[in-house]
């Protein structure tokens, strides 16, 4: 078990090293040397204060030093400072955006898991019926349906003409003022939209997961069993076929991390949510390369985090896995 | 066979929207570049059936002309992204061991960046040309195709055609190419159509963004942006372009679902 867990983080060594070298690919991308970037707008700087600049920055060694120290810079966190004019350590920017947006994704997850798993076994159980038919519609529509275009058309129904939620920020303008539990309130209620519209293509794609995993599951031969045993339909599915069918959902919650991350972009933006992913739109607007860096770096780091733990947690969920290697 | 009629829904949306596509210069009523100060965002009319935007320009006729931007990046970015999975699976699936190990652990490596990041950070390196977009997706969306290929050409290479083929002498890349690729090519046909769909859908948010098709070419995307710089007193400028996303993309889903709802059963069979 611990082995299987060991064997698991080792693999995703290698990958993490392949997650540097892709982004320092990345960063050579850019047209223009960075001592250019720097410059160009002052004619009067001389070769040698550019020469003196690139030596500075380490620009004159051989490339592969240059990844190697990039790579040791990175492992400390150390991603440079932000070309913004407040020049903040980009690790600290990164820092005090993370948490809203794990903040937001947790929530989507909760919003996802809630909704989508009893839609999979309604729709699992009666298959065929109105509500099978009307949530594929549902699925179909959820899949194709471009995230930001239902951000926006619900911004315009719910906050615009019907005046229910706020559409920007995570606090109204006189947050300040309210009670402690008017603040919670309020915070809520900025919360409602980003969370509901960023969980919509991932509870389309779950629901229709969770019904497909319990057609399978119901068609198993220990369900036959329990209903032959006399027991209840609702025991038999809820108790037994339920069990089996969230196996996997941990496995694909962590799957998801990725696309939690990267919408996280759109509707941060959209929304006006001080995450990373607001962060990463206005770096790349503004061609802050070293705050891009850091957070593609740190982005990717995630995922690969969150399918680690996908792994690890399904073997631990799964007794046939868990109980195999403990031999 | 209520999915035989989804399937057809579906190709009938595409073959309109290429219909569209391809008479965009008769089919709009106005120049979609063409500014009128005198009716800027003004409300849809009879004159102007989705409205205009904030330069006056007819919104009809920029969603007429999106759709040609849209269908072109599809295409191509899925081209790239195909070419790309079958030539890395092929070598995958046909050679195995440490040449299998080398490309799915760059798969895996691949797929460790959330996608869209990836993207956005590389068009912000380059400059956000409709060609580098194209690109950029192509070479961030191999990975599921790669992924189809390889598991085809592990199954199929040890069937009988494949051992008479060899013993005839064929070099590999005969093989590869003339013998098993056809037999593979099944669920890439699927895998390019769904990606059809989720090409547009990128392209159309990263113009949305700002980072992918520049104004003054319209692209569904782009004229989204308008809508939400201009959400209280525009509702048109949001409505339209996404509803047109929303139709082409669940056109080509319908469709690559029929695809393979039809190629399976014949799979199966062999």
């Amino acid at each position: 078990m611990l082995y299987h867990i060991l064997k698991r983080i080792l693999l995703s060594l290698p990958l993490l090293i392949g997650i540097t070298f892709v982004s320092f690919v990345v960063i050579h991308l850019a047209p223009g040397e960075p001592v250019s970037l720097q410059t160009d707008l002052n004619p009067r700087v001389s070769a040698a204060s550019k020469a003196q600049l690139r030596h500075l920055y380490g620009l004159d060694e051989p490339l592969p030093l240059q990844y190697l120290k990039w790579v040791g810079r990175s492992f400390r966190l150390d991603f440079g400072r932000s070309f913004s004019p407040d020049g903040r350590k980009v690790t600290e920017k990164i820092a005090e955006r993370i948490p809203i947006t794990i903040l937001l994704s947790l929530l989507e997850m909760l919003v996802i898991l809630l909704v989508a798993i009893p839609i999979g076994i309604l729709s699992a159980t009666r298959q065929y019926s109105l509500f099978d038919k009307a949530t594929t519609v549902f699925v179909f529509i959820g899949f194709a349906i471009p995230t930001f275009w239902l951000a926006l058309l619900c911004m315009n129904l719910f906050g615009i003409h019907l005046g229910w939620l706020p559409i920007s920020g995570l606090q109204s303008l006189d947050y300040a003022r309210l009670s402690l539990g008017g603040k919670i309130l309020d915070r809520l209620r900025h919360l409602i939209l980003p969370v509901l519209v960023g969980s919509f293509g991932g509870l389309a794609g779950f629901s229709r997961y969770m019904r497909s995993n319990m057609l399978e599951v119901i068609r198993q031969d220990y369900i036959r069993t329990a209903r032959a045993k006399g027991l209840a339909e609702r025991t038999v599915i809820y108790k037994h076929a339920l069990r089996n069918a969230l196996l996997p959902v941990v496995t694909i919650l962590g799957l998801s991390v990725p696309s939690l991350i990267g919408g996280g972009v759109i509707f941060e933006t959209i929304f006006a949510i001080p995450g990373m992913g607001q962060l990463f739109y206005n770096s790349v607007m503004s061609r802050d390369y070293p705050v891009i860096m850091g957070i593609l770096v740190i982005g990717a780091a995630l995922t690969l985090l969150g399918n680690l733990l996908a792994d690890i947690s399904y073997a631990l969920v799964d007794p046939r896995i868990r109980l195999s290697k403990g031999q | 066979m209520g999915k035989n009629r989804l399937g057809l829904i579906g190709a009938g949306i595409v073959v309109v929207l290429f219909a569209i596509a391809l008479s965009a210069p008769i089919l709009s009523p106005c120049n979609p570049t063409e500014l009128d100060g005198q009716h800027i965002l003004s409300r849809p009319d009879h004159h102007h059936w989705f409205g205009t935007d904030r330069l006056g320009r007819d919104v009809l006729s920029r969603v007429i002309w999106g759709s040609r931007i849209s269908l072109l990046v599809g295409f191509v970015a899925v081209g790239i992204a195909t070419l790309i999975g079958i030539f890395l699976g092929a070598l995958a699936g046909y050679y195995g061991r440490w040449v299998d190990s080398l490309i799915m652990r760059f798969v895996d490596l691949m797929l460790c960046f959330p996608t869209f990041f990836l993207i956005l950070a590389v068009i912000a390196f380059l400059e956000p040309s409709i060609w580098n977009i194209m690109v950029v997706i192509g070479l961030t969306g191999w990975m599921g195709v790669a992924r189809l290929v390889r598991a085809e050409f592990l199954s199929l290479k040890e069937r009988e055609f494949v051992l008479s083929a060899r013993a005839l002498g064929a070099s590999d890349l005969r093989i590869i190419f003339r013998h098993i690729l056809p037999n593979a090519l099944a669920p890439v046909l699927v895998s390019a159509t769904l990606g059809v769909a989720g090409a547009i859908l990128t392209e159309s948010a990263l113009s949305f963004l700002g980072i992918g098709i520049q104004p003054p070419t319209p692209s569904w995307g782009n004229i989204l942006t308008g809508g939400k710089d201009n959400l209280e007193i525009a509702w048109w400028l949001s409505f339209f372009p996404g509803l047109a996303i929303l139709i082409t993309v669940l056109g080509y889903n319908l469709l690559g679902e029929g695809i393979r709802d039809a190629l399976d059963p014949r799979l199966r069979r062999e």
